[in-house]
């Protein structure tokens, strides 16, 4: 067995990390420094090493890891997420004080089940690591002080993780006994035709089902709004997004024995489809922001969906780019939630009205990500989507880049909604605390808005790791430049 | 033509640094005349322009790489048919500054942001040729508009903007797959390089149909028109102005820009049906005006009949229309635009928009009513004024092209002088309601009506140096239209395949 400890230095960074909280959490209560004071510095550094490790390269553990650009474009992403996530939780109203070490704890956990899952290249190591980062997760989402609803999505979390995890360990039997490997490169070169091999086929689907759970892709949807809901905004501005990139980067490894023209291809495409439209239409009669966010996901998992389907590098690297363009409109949109929300409150549109008085930046900031959210130029969001159309057109799936834009103007009701809220309203509701106006709450929604401006008017250089990640999966050498 | 420094770059990007600037002033006036000097800078910066040799190729160019992987450019460039909607624009800017000093009574900031704003991507628009990159300019235009008509509009101003928002974008989403589309076919974004392409019909049916439908609903052409009542009446003047004065031209722009070169093939088969669709705009808009009581929506409801002129006389493919279609975009937003700004002025005397309230207005206002009195003149074409050289020249074409069509244009004239003398007589002459009081203009409303005042006699008595402009871009066009189009009508019969293949567009096409 090779181990290449060089390789997974950011792992194992984590790991460390996530020792340390456990060693806080079962320590005195009294033990300082407090978790928020130094969490944030640990998450900078994670970052930094993550970043440092970028051009690592290398295959261990009997080739079950494997550790390439596309695995190390996603640890970047999910660092950037952890950090920000990890300042975002630092003034949770809504978390008692003696669960908080154990809090932060099981979200490093995650973040590094999620780390390794980038890295997994053969089933059974994917479903471990996917475990790994599901069961705190099971634990967090729970932990909102005094909120039945709280405990009731947690419940429902679980029970339909449950399900999925187990369909997805079923389907992955029938892969191993129709297809004898579990190795993705293997997996590769098999036959996938319904016809042929109809017993893999259907292990792949029940496999994938496993992923389209943390997706929230139709019809493994249910679950997304009621757990956002239920959920701590600060939490949920966790299982929004750092699950959906775990889950991606599983879907762009698979997508590479996904040829347009396969049944399992185009189920993949018709879910797409549905997911678009159910969660676009089902946004547009929410009124609890959160809900709202929810079934937004849910229409995003299926624009994903059109990259992954194209069968090219480049769909999937507009896929991998669109996840992280996912992360940031998600991250900037939570944070504005969290901070207009100061007493953990589950918001309404009404209660965005007027923000641009209150809270010029977080409005400005909200702005950003609901455009980006849409689609509208000059945002991430716009590129993204732009990069899927352009991949995807013409590789047998027009009708589902066709449905992707008609969603987009449904879409664009409800996202302009919270615009109107936050911009044109006037009157807002008297009795809720006025929204978080510190410097640090202003500071983090204009950066993160910033970062969505900044990469829509200038995606090259991420594109460019994008699709040097994309290529590397199909095993064209890529400088990164071109 | 090499100034040492990017021309259209500097005009596109200098209104939004300067509004971000705004977010550091407190005072109200002085928020305006900050973005006063700004919009005077941007009239300086506009002067090389005038360096613009009339040929048909495009100028001040400039080029580079934007996303290498996907061959986007940033690629900018007017010839003879953008620099004027550039020139125009510019103009606009301190003359809605202008007639907004004292309209806007809150967060001026806001809305100064959002003049500029507006300005920058709607001379992005302009100057684009890279598909991609109108695309950017084309959409970030909405968010300012939606924002002056939702903020700074009237009481049912939530609705309007809704109104225009989700009509526009829900069609420029469909712009967004022929452009993607035009890049897989053609494999580059750039427009000049695809003028020099040609494809086959069933892809340019497509393609038109797209495009067509983002360009008709910014227009307005009938029966996409429903939006522009409602947002021209609820926006303040200068959203008003600019709604007509420029972002109309966005529309027939792309007609010119986008469907005539890239898919002559299908402008040439659906040209037919643009043509009726432009008369019924005429006669509709028309004779929709003639009953209206609100002097600003029989103003917007004239739009669409002026507009529909437009479209019409692009769609002749003859030199006289399409010179005329030019002409008419350029008119109606000097004219137009002054129209709305006349109708703030009185707004904020009278605070009503009837026509019923402010009549009688000969006596006490007379430098208002003889500005409205030429304006009125030019909206409906009067010999002499601007709007004679356009009309004249569509009819012109109109009459070449069939005489039909011609005859069918008539009674969109007619109409158009009927409820322009209908307003004008009451504005002047009826029974003053409350008119007695009002104080004639005072020295900024003669400036700001002063200068397109001068462009409507100098266009209406000397239009040659325009036409010197624009006449070599449209002789380009047209010619090209007009060999691509033959070469298409003999490679191939597609006319009558075409319309059979609507669900080819969803086959497995590998």
């Amino acid at each position: 067995m090779n181990f290449i400890t060089s390789l997974i230095v950011p792992e194992i960074y984590y790991l460390f990390l996530a020792i340390a909280l456990m060693i806080q959490s079962c320590g005195d209560r009294e033990w300082k420094p407090d978790v928020e004071k130094w969490l944030p510095f640990g998450a900078l550094l994670g970052l930094f090493t993550t970043i440092a490790h970028y051009h690592a390269h290398g295959t261990m553990l009997y080739g079950t890891y494997e550790v390439d650009m596309m695995s190390q474009f996603f640890k970047i992403a999910l660092s950037f997420g952890f950090f920000v996530i990890v300042i975002n939780t630092s003034r949770q109203p809504t978390l008692a004080d003696e669960k908080r070490a154990d809090y932060y704890m099981l979200l490093t956990f995650s973040t590094f089940g999620l780390m390794l899952l980038s890295s997994c290249v053969e089933l059974i190591t994917i479903y471990l690591a996917l475990e790994l980062a599901s069961y705190s997760m099971y634990a967090i989402i729970p932990l909102r002080a005094k909120s039945k609803g709280a405990a009731e999505s947690g419940v429902k979390y679980i029970l339909f993780g449950a399900v999925a995890t187990a369909l997805a360990l079923y389907g992955l039997s029938y892969i191993m006994a129709a297809q004898h490997t579990t190795y993705i490169a293997e997996l590769a070169t098999k036959n996938w035709h319904f016809s042929d091999n109809p017993m893999a086929v259907v292990g792949l689907c029940l496999f994938l089902g496993g992923m389209f759970f943390k997706l929230a892709l139709f019809p493994f949807h249910f679950w997304c709004p009621d757990v956002y809901q239920g959920a701590s905004n600060e939490t949920a501005s966790f299982v929004a997004t750092m699950p959906k990139m775990g889950a991606i980067v599983i879907l762009v490894r698979m997508a590479t024995f996904l040829k347009p023209g396969l049944e399992i291809t185009t189920l993949l495409a018709v879910l797409g489809a549905c997911s678009m439209t159910f969660g676009n239409l089902s946004a547009l009669a929410q009124k609890d922001l959160k809900r709202l966010l929810g079934f937004s996901s849910v229409a995003h998992a299926g624009y994903i969906m059109v990259g992954l389907v194209s069968g090219t590098p480049e769909g999937l690297a507009a896929a991998a780019f669109y996840a992280l363009a996912y992360l940031l409109m998600n991250l900037l949109v939570f944070w504005i939630v969290s901070r207009v929300a100061v007493d953990g409150r589950n918001l309404e549109f009404s209660d965005l009205n007027g923000l641009y008085k209150k809270a010029p930046v977080l409005a400005f900031s909200l702005a950003a990500g609901a455009f980006a959210l849409v689609g509208l130029p000059p945002t991430m969001g716009f590129m993204g989507k732009f990069f899927l159309i352009t991949s995807a057109w013409d590789h047998g799936y027009n009708w589902l880049v066709i449905i992707l834009v008609l969603n987009s103007a449904i879409a664009i009701y409800y996202y302009l909604s919270l615009f109107r809220h936050a911009f044109t309203e006037e009157k807002g509701v008297a009795e809720h605390p006025a929204p978080d106006n510190s410097w640090f709450a202003s500071a983090g929604a204009g950066l993160l808005a910033a970062a969505v401006l900044i990469a829509g008017i200038l995606p090259a250089p991420l594109f460019n790791f994008a699709i040097a990640a994309g290529k590397s999966l199909y095993g064209i050498v890529s400088t990164g430049t071109h | 033509m090499d100034f040492g420094y990017p021309v259209l770059t500097l005009l596109i990007a200098f209104p939004l640094v300067a509004a971000c600037g705004l977010f550091f002033i407190k005072a109200a006036p002085v928020v305006r005349y900050y973005t006063m000097v700004v919009s005077l800078i941007e009239c300086l910066l506009a002067v090389p322009l005038f360096q613009y040799v009339p040929n048909a190729e495009f100028q001040f160019v400039e080029k580079i790489d934007w996303v290498h992987q996907w061959g986007l450019q940033y690629y900018l460039g007017v010839d003879g048919i953008s620099i004027l909607m550039v020139l125009l624009t510019i103009a606009v800017l301190p003359l809605c500054v202008m007639c907004s000093w004292t309209y806007i009574g809150k967060r001026e900031k806001e809305f100064h942001f959002c003049l500029l704003f507006m300005t920058s991507s709607v001379l992005g628009v302009f100057c684009a040729l890279d598909l991609v990159l109108f695309y950017v300019f084309w959409e970030a235009m909405l968010i300012p508009m939606y924002l002056l008509i939702a903020v700074w509009g009237g009481d049912d101003r939530r609705y309007a903007s809704l109104k225009f928002f989700l009509y526009t974008l829900a069609g420029s989403t469909l712009l967004l797959a022929a452009i993607v589309a035009f890049r897989i076919t053609g494999g580059t974004f750039s427009i000049p390089e695809l003028m020099e392409q040609s494809f086959s019909f069933r892809f340019q049916f497509w393609a038109f149909l797209a495009m067509a439908l983002a360009f008709a609903i910014k227009v307005p052409m009938f029966p996409f028109h429903t939006w522009l009542p409602a947002a021209h009446v609820q926006a303040p003047s200068a959203g008003s102005v600019i709604l007509a004065a420029v972002l109309l031209k966005m529309g027939t722009y792309g007609f010119l820009r986008f469907c005539l070169p890239l898919t002559p093939a299908a402008s040439d088969y659906f040209a037919p049906m643009m043509i009726a669709i432009s008369l019924i705009s005429i006669i509709y808009g028309g004779a929709i005006a003639l009953g209206q009581s609100d002097i600003k929506k029989l103003i917007a409801y004239s739009s669409v009949g002026h507009m529909g002129f437009v479209t019409l006389g692009i769609f002749l493919f003859n030199l006289r229309g399409v010179e005329g279609a030019l002409f008419q975009m350029l008119n109606h937003g000097i004219v137009t635009g002054a129209l709305f700004m006349m109708i703030g002025c009185v707004y904020e005397r009278s605070h009503s928009r009837e026509i019923e309230d402010n009549m009688g207005m000969g006596k006490y206002m007379p430098a208002y009513m003889f500005f409205w009195g030429l304006m009125a003149l030019a909206s409906f074409g009067f010999p002499g004024t601007n709007g004679f050289v356009g009309e004249i020249l569509v009819f012109v074409g109109a009459f070449q092209e069939n005489t039909w069509i011609g005859f069918l244009c008539v009674p969109g004239a007619l109409l158009a002088a009927a409820y322009m003398f209908r307003v004008s007589l009451k504005m002047a002459w009826g029974k003053p309601s409350t008119a007695a009081g009002w104080k004639d203009l005072n020295a900024r409303e003669w400036i700001y009506l002063t200068i397109p005042a001068v462009f409507v006699l100098w266009i209406g008595l000397a239009p040659s140096p325009f036409f010197k402009i624009i006449d070599p871009s449209i002789d380009k066009l047209l010619n090209d239209f007009d060999k691509r189009k033959v070469a298409h009508l003999e490679a191939e019969q597609p006319v009558k395949t075409a319309a059979n293949d609507i669900f080819s567009v969803f086959a497995v096409n590998k």
